[in-house]
């Protein structure tokens, strides 16, 4: 593996042990699904600012059955919402974001050949594939896909005769959740092994960049979390499919009494929630390394406090694991116990509010280079404060009990871990492409599409807070059943509005994508004057990363504008000079 | 219909955008220029822009959102918690537009203020121990008293005293509610999901002792200032009584009994008087369970205790309605 190769079409583009040509896999088949989520997101938007209405663009898409003389059918209705926040929480902020920026940083940024096991990341993404490939069958079913929300809480995804996306559809969830469960270990233990292994002579672990900090703390929190979730889904499998009774007790469904007893929905949610909350920072903690190195990079200032910005990152971690159950704290569980998760819940505001400081200071007398990079991560920033503050209110049992499940969760959720995270992976590929495809991407497509995206997440995400908090529920068809409701309609229609807007600017984002891919302009090896290793590299894509010798690391990611330096960028593989601290 | 045509008329500029975009591509290629590159006056642009739309743009329109739909914030409250809940969350919200509306300026402040020129220098600072324990010390005491607080509020509802609370039962299925009132030994009669036949809709027992007074209802009727304590049962899947006005949320879980208690401070008739005639006290389904749930609603009334009185006298006993048909 240590020198490059001849490769054929087969091995260089389809089954490449080459862990940049797997991200970019990853990403291409992230980006795939992510334009399939928000086709849906939109979908559902029509129905919801104008319910009722009939739609030429919904029969387009969901053909007469689904879509009856262009109105969304209500059981479809939810199966999009599932399906929805299935594949942008799992496969676009998942696979999509840790996928790519792990295999293709990894090894980069630590000055290793490649992963330490190269053939089990080819098989994580292959499972990855087939997981895809097994959801998007799920599609087609005739009784719908899944649609008991992607929650998935039995028993209503555990009976067919409850809602007929609990049928065939269900099953081929679960099954694409368990592939995507094995690609995701697979790929975890590989990112633990390789960083912790594989890092170059003098890469210590207290220079390494702030994205592996933060990709080995989400391998780590992956690996003890989703085989929760794997046990959780089987036991479901069981229940549906064998007839045991985890989940199920005393339930007349279709004026059948079923012999289930004895079992309870909130062991489920206790084992889902053991991933699910988890599953929040796996999404979002990528996001906070690449945000972290795009803005010290474009800042040209080291990222202030290192090492308070990884000790918050494992503090945030370790409360991610004892926090699960302030998703429960209506569902009937000990009233105890949601006083013990109110009280973690809060404190994860601690080491946020450190990142945030951090972040500001880091912007202070900065000399800012505004690539698209930069804004998307500065955007980041915005939105993790206006998301991580609402967190308080719903962290907090007795707010909780008035805006549980209603529209100020759908908010407070989409802009600290969607467009949080969205931002993040879009600052990742604008600031990463020149090294991925040795290209640039057009300056000013980028510019424009951050400035549409900003302005219409906003518009579509913060008006919810206030439908939530006049106490509209969430994953409603319509709300007109409620006279209390009706004067909201307004506000579902600008939601509406800045959708489509925020969705078709996206398709600006891909064009500009596939167009910079070949016809960009030819990038320079380092043309951000980075420090990390991976701008080391050349510009052709070679197995092996580097041609010669890999580098040894000298110094710490983050000597930009050091006084007494020639330049305001010094790479890491540059040895201090004489007399020279290293930070 | 207009969001499509609005969504086509983007589309369309979209496309027009990208052309402008190539041919600019190309002119900037023709004066060898590098059309990709960070120039100052992208900077000076961008910058002016991340202040504007950050700073102005944003915050405004946050403002504006307050100004306008912030009468939808949180219903009249109309159970004795429900008033303390709206403190809690008065000041909580307080605390929140308090910091946001510190820290968003200053990051669109300092996006402007340093944005970055060819010849300039950034400030090296890596890191300054006091600043950070500062910045560290002090949301934790911002934390502090918002966490005992939310505590207390949160004990205060879920301890409180209920042996002297009307019991009522709230039972869900696919898709709607039933009401049981336990009559008057306050006691619920036992019940189990295999009696569940014809009109015995909740499964009652009708061998127990305590289940001869319950009574069936299709709507709930309340004593203003009078204590009621909810039992939620469910026949299918999760749902979730919500009334939103009471400050109560409670899920129904299959196989287990949950329960919320409270006392509504305000009738339906003053309510109707502050809010309109069309006004009234309802019960929503809030945990997703199929294609009519959101449609699943009671009606709930509160009343005088003469009115309550008169109306649950003529309600005729489970056991009565089972026999006389």
């Amino acid at each position: 593996m240590s020198e490059h190769h001849k490769e054929t079409f087969l091995t260089k583009y389809i089954f490449s042990l080459d862990h940049k040509m797997i991200a970019k896999q990853f990403l291409i088949t992230g980006m795939f699904m992510g334009v399939v989520g928000m086709l849906m997101s939109i979908l559902f938007r029509l129905q919801l600012s104008n319910p009722g209405e009939s739609f030429a663009v919904l029969e387009f898409f969901l053909g007469e059955k689904w879509a009856p003389g262009g109105v969304l059918d209500p059981n479809i209705y939810l199966a999009l919402v599932t399906m929805h926040g299935t594949i942008l929480i799992f496969w676009v902020l998942t696979a999509g974001l840790t996928g790519t920026f792990a295999n293709f940083l990894i090894p980069l940024q630590i000055g290793a050949r490649d992963m330490a096991s190269a053939f089990m990341n080819m098989l994580s993404y292959w499972f990855f594939f087939a997981a895809t490939i097994v959801l998007l069958c799920s599609l087609f079913v005739e009784s719908g896909p899944a649609a008991a929300g992607w929650t998935i809480y039995p028993p209503l995804s555990a009976l067919p005769q409850a809602i007929p996306g609990s049928g065939l559809g269900q099953d081929l969830w679960l099954i694409a959740i368990t592939l995507f469960v094995v690609s995701s270990l697979l790929g975890g233990l590989n990112y633990i092994v390789t960083i912790l292994n594989m890092r170059t002579k003098g890469m210590t672990m207290s220079r390494l960049p702030l994205t592996i900090w933060a990709l080995l703390i989400v391998a780590i929190l992956g690996v003890l979390s989703f085989p929760v979730l794997l046990s959780c889904a089987l036991l479901l499998i069981f229940d549906r499919s064998f007839g045991t009774s985890f989940y199920l007790s005393d339930i007349i469904i279709n004026g059948e009494a079923l012999h289930n007893t004895g079992g309870s929905p909130i062991l489920f949610e206790h084992l889902f929630w053991f991933l699910g909350h988890p599953e929040v920072y796996i999404i979002l903690l990528p996001a906070l390394g690449i945000v972290s190195e795009v803005i010290s990079v474009n800042s040209r200032k080291p990222i202030f406090g290192y090492k308070a910005m990884v000790g918050a990152l494992i503090l945030i971690a370790f409360l991610s694991f004892v926090v699960w159950g302030h998703h429960m704290f209506i569902t009937g569980m000990d009233p105890f116990l949601g006083s013990v998760f109110t009280f973690t819940t809060l404190l994860i505001a601690i080491p946020s509010a450190v990142k945030v400081f951090n972040y500001l200071a880091t912007l202070w007398r900065a000399n800012i280079r505004f690539t698209p990079a930069m804004l998307f991560a500065i955007g980041f920033v915005s939105t993790f404060i206006t998301g991580g503050l609402t967190g308080i209110i719903l962290g907090d049992s007795a707010l909780d009990i008035n805006v549980h499940d209603t529209y100020f969760v759908v908010g407070h959720f989409h802009i600290v871990m969607g467009l949080s995270a969205i931002y993040g992976m879009l600052a990742g590929v604008y600031h990463w492409f020149p090294k991925m495809y040795g290209r640039m991407m057009n300056k000013k497509l980028g510019y424009f599409h951050f400035w549409v995206t900003f302005i219409s997440a906003y518009g579509v995400f913060f008006p919810m807070h206030f439908l939530g908090l006049a106490g509209l529920p969430r994953r409603y068809y319509t709300n007109s059943a409620f006279p209390m409701f009706d004067g909201l309609s307004d506000i579902n229609e600008i939601i509406t509005f800045f959708a489509i807007v925020g969705g078709l600017v996206q398709l600006l984002f891909i064009f500009n994508f596939f167009y910079s891919i070949f016809k960009g302009t030819k990038a320079t090896e380092n043309p951000w004057g980075s420090n990390t290793l991976e701008w080391t590299t050349p510009v052709e894509r070679i197995h092996g990363n580097w041609p010669g010798e890999i580098p040894t690391v000298e110094r710490w990611a983050y000597d930009y504008s050091k006084p007494g330096a020639e330049e305001d960028f010094v790479p890491q593989n540059v040895p201090l000079k004489e007399g020279e601290t290293e930070h | 219909m207009m969001s499509i045509l609005v969504g086509l008329i983007i589309l369309l500029s979209v496309i027009v955008l990208v052309q402008i975009l190539r041919v600019n591509e190309l002119v900037s290629e023709v004066k060898d220029q590098d059309p990709n590159e960070i120039t100052d006056k992208d900077n000076n642009i961008q910058g002016i822009l991340t202040f504007s739309i950050f700073g102005v743009l944003f915050l405004g329109f946050v403002i504006w959102q307050f100004k306008y739909w912030g009468v939808h914030i949180l219903p009249p409250a109309s159970s004795l918690h429900g008033a303390t809940i709206d403190t809690l969350m008065n000041f909580t919200l307080g605390v929140i537009l308090f910091v946001f509306f510190l820290t968003q300026p200053i990051l669109a402040w300092f996006s402007l203020k340093y944005r970055g020129r060819k010849n300039a220098v950034a400030y090296y600072y890596p890191h300054n121990n006091k600043l950070e324990i500062i910045w560290t010390v002090v949301p934790t005491l911002v934390l502090t008293p918002l966490i005992i607080y939310g505590l207390n509020v949160w004990n205060d509802i879920t301890s409180a005293d209920t042996s002297n609370s009307k019991v009522i039962e709230l039972y869900a299925k696919q898709f709607n509610w039933t009401a049981r009132y336990a009559g008057d030994d306050n006691t619920l009669g036992k019940a189990n999901y295999k009696l569940v036949e014809g009109l015995n809709v909740l499964g009652v027992d009708m061998e127990d002792d305590t289940a001869q007074d319950d009574i069936v209802t299709r709507e709930v009727h309340l004593v203003v200032d009078k204590p009621v304590l909810l039992k939620m049962r469910s026949q299918d899947v999760i749902h979730s009584a919500f009334l939103p006005h009471f400050r109560v949320q409670m899920n129904c879980v299959p196989g287990m009994t949950t329960q919320f208690g409270f006392t509504p401070t305000q009738t339906t008739a003053e309510m109707k008087e502050q809010e309109g005639e069309d006004f009234d006290f309802v019960l929503l389904c809030n945990k997703i369970c199929g294609a009519a749930h959101y449609n699943m609603k009671m009606k709930f009334i509160v009343e005088t205790q003469e009115e309550y009185d008169a109306w649950i006298a003529s309600q005729e006993t489970l056991k009565n309605s089972l026999t006389l048909n």
